[in-house]
């Protein structure tokens, strides 16, 4: 056994660390609980900074086997270069939504509940720490149920009936999608005897060579994709995102949105990459796949014209971004995994920056956000409206910013591959983009148009320096994953290359 | 075929079960209903799982005098799975059922429909 190096420990301490804070907050009076929420995501930052440093400059990936058991008995955490990426733009955003949502979080959740809001908050930290660490199927398994209950509570931290059903739907639709997962994952488990991911991938292979149980094989992981699938709101399984994202608190609706489903669909890219064997038997899921992807992209957007409040809009605009990813993803190859990864990159700081913005600008309004009440909130507001502007730009692809960046990068793999798929995908890309200017411009516009009733002065203004700086921040994450875009794709191309 | 089939009864009763309760929580109006229905749907997994992770003529995973070769145990990780699955459940569970207690509270339903109907009314 090789010595440890002092970093690598840190994947366990991330993770241990967010469980143990879970239960301190459950007990600490308001202000410590938030103030423990507060450095709990900050230091997760800084641990997922290192860890992609490293990784980066050692040019490999590590494997930390939990209790010294190795394979394939024990249970084991594995940090590359991409988890790491990832792993530190979900950190960074979680800690971004926390200080953005700072003023609206006073005054949704009653003092004596913040407490367990922090302690939900850590249990979520846990899970997205161990779903992008983890080598092993069945804790992804149980770190994803746990994420669902964290996620639930999330939703609920504001005490309207509205809220509770959401909450509620949530609920229902992502527990068909785990027992989806779970039955799959136990097919698999039957079938190859393995849950780690690099025995896994070497059973199915060989299983595969030999040509025995295909047929369950191929169920199996169409099970899991289809469980993903309904967990991170792919199209026609999108019904409990509009209510789940728009009317929870400011803090929690960009989480769920750019991070909680995101992390799923990191998960279904590890499998594919590493389990299934992407020549193998991922190559027939991906077909079907890419259709749902396209149509989802398509009627993502077309919902998200017809709605009348702001924040069911941007809700229904995930759903388009997420059949971006997907369509990532189901090209098969390496170039499409990448630019599925860089979106959930583009995706998850634009789209957490316009739930924040929006949110603000909602407040500024009156509580209300129907279109017409919006007008002039722009004045009233004029950095949320700026930084509504930027992640709007940023989703409809505009140069220099993510969303741009990470359109070539989908157009480029699709060119790459070829064939029927290049074709469709290029007219998606070309039909959704000209959708996405027509509702996220509708919207920027209005923002910025004077009120309909000039005699209304507008509120005091309140200093709220939290926002200010996560704003900030995103704005300058935007636009150097536009302006920085090839060597983010580098450092991808390389956390895939040690996916291997 | 027959014989083939009935030689999986354990996995196809499992399946069967994971799919009425598939089909409860999915379909079913009924909160109370759809909490039923999805720990049918996981009690389908954990017998799938244990079904298959017993091997027949084979021992328990517990050390026995004068027995050392690993192959007259049978493998204890499908148990410990359907453990953690089962905690996992309970958990689930219970939050469920504590979100239908809220719900119900306020709005007198468990029929998912009526209470959104009652939601949309509130607003207006």
């Amino acid at each position: 056994m090789t010595t440890m190096l002092w970093w690598q420990n840190l994947p366990l301490f991330m993770i241990v660390g967010a469980l143990i804070c879970a239960a301190v907050c459950s007990v600490l009076r308001a202000k410590a609980a938030r103030a423990v929420m507060t450095v709990l995501s900050a230091l997760e930052c800084a641990g997922m900074g290192i860890l992609l440093y490293f990784t980066l400059t050692r040019n490999e990936s590590f494997v930390f086997a939990m209790g010294e058991i190795g394979a394939p008995f024990g249970n084991e955490l594995r940090v590359g270069a991409a988890e790491a990426l990832v792993g530190l733009l979900f950190a960074g955003v979680m800690f971004l939504a926390v200080l953005g949502g700072w003023k609206q979080f006073t005054a949704d959740i009653a003092p004596n509940r913040v407490n367990l809001y922090a302690a939900v908050f850590c249990l979520l930290t846990a899970a997205m720490a161990a779903m992008t660490f983890t080598n092993d199927l069945f804790t992804a398994y149980v770190f994803i149920e746990i994420s669902t209950i964290a996620a639930c509570a999330l939703i609920l931290s504001r005490n309207q009936g509205r809220t509770m059903l959401a909450a509620a739907r949530y609920m229902i639709m992502n527990l068909l999608g785990s027992g989806l997962f779970l039955l799959g994952l136990s097919i698999l488990y039957v079938l190859t005897g393995h849950l780690l991911f690099q025995q896994l991938g070497e059973a199915v292979r060989n299983l595969a060579a030999e040509n025995r149980y295909p047929m369950p094989m191929y169920i199996s992981f169409l099970l899991m994709t289809l469980g993903i699938a309904i967990k991170s709101a792919l199209y026609p399984f999108h019904t409990w995102l509009p209510g789940a994202y728009s009317t929870a608190t400011a803090t929690s609706s960009a989480i769920l949105s750019s991070v909680v489903s995101k992390m799923y669909i990191f998960l279904l890219v590890k499998i594919f990459f590493r389990a299934a064997g992407t020549d193998v038997f991922a190559r027939r899921i991906e077909d079907v796949l890419f259709l749902y992807a396209m149509v989802g992209v398509i009627m993502g957007s077309l919902h998200a014209i017809l709605q009348h409040h702001m924040m069911r809009m941007i809700a229904y605009s995930s759903v388009a971004q997420i059949g971006y990813i997907f369509l990532g993803i189901s090209l098969g190859t390496e170039a499409g995994f990448a630019a599925a990864l860089f979106h959930i990159l583009a995706h998850s700081s634009a789209k957490s920056m316009l739930f924040l913005a929006g949110n603000k600008l909602r407040a500024a309004a009156g509580d209300r956000d129907t279109f017409p009440a919006l007008r002039g909130a722009a004045k009233k507001t004029p950095l949320a409206a700026l930084a509504f502007l930027v992640g709007a730009l940023s989703l409809v692809g505009v140069p220099v910013l993510g969303g741009f960046a990470s359109k070539v990068y989908l157009a480029k793999a699709a060119v790459e591959l070829g064939g029927w798929r290049m074709v469709l995908l290029l007219a998606d890309l070309l039909v959704s983009t000209a959708l996405n200017v027509g509702y996220m411009l509708r919207t920027v516009l209005t923002l910025y148009r004077p009120a309909e009733e000039p005699g209304t002065e507008p509120a005091p203004k309140t200093k709220d320096a939290p926002f200010a700086f996560a704003m900030g921040a995103l704005i300058v994450i935007n636009i150097c994953l536009g302006v920085f875009a090839s060597p983010v794709m580098d450092w991808i191309q390389q956390g895939i290359a040690m996916f291997v | 075929m027959l014989s083939q089939a009935y030689g999986h009864l354990d996995g196809l009763t499992a399946v069967m079960l994971f799919g009425i309760g598939f089909a409860l929580l999915l379909l079913d109006k009924n909160l109370m209903k759809k909490i039923i229905g999805f720990s049918m749907m996981d009690s389908g997994i954990y017998l799938f799982l244990a079904s298959y992770g017993y091997i027949e003529s084979r021992l328990a995973p517990i050390y026995q005098e004068g027995v050392t070769e690993a192959s007259a145990y049978i493998n204890p990780l499908p148990a410990g799975l359907v453990l953690t699955g089962i905690v996992v459940g309970v958990s689930v569970t219970a939050v469920m059922l504590g979100l239908t207690v809220r719900l119900y509270e306020r709005y007198h339903s468990l029929d998912i429909d009526e209470i959104a109907e009652k939601i949309r009314r509130e607003g207006k």
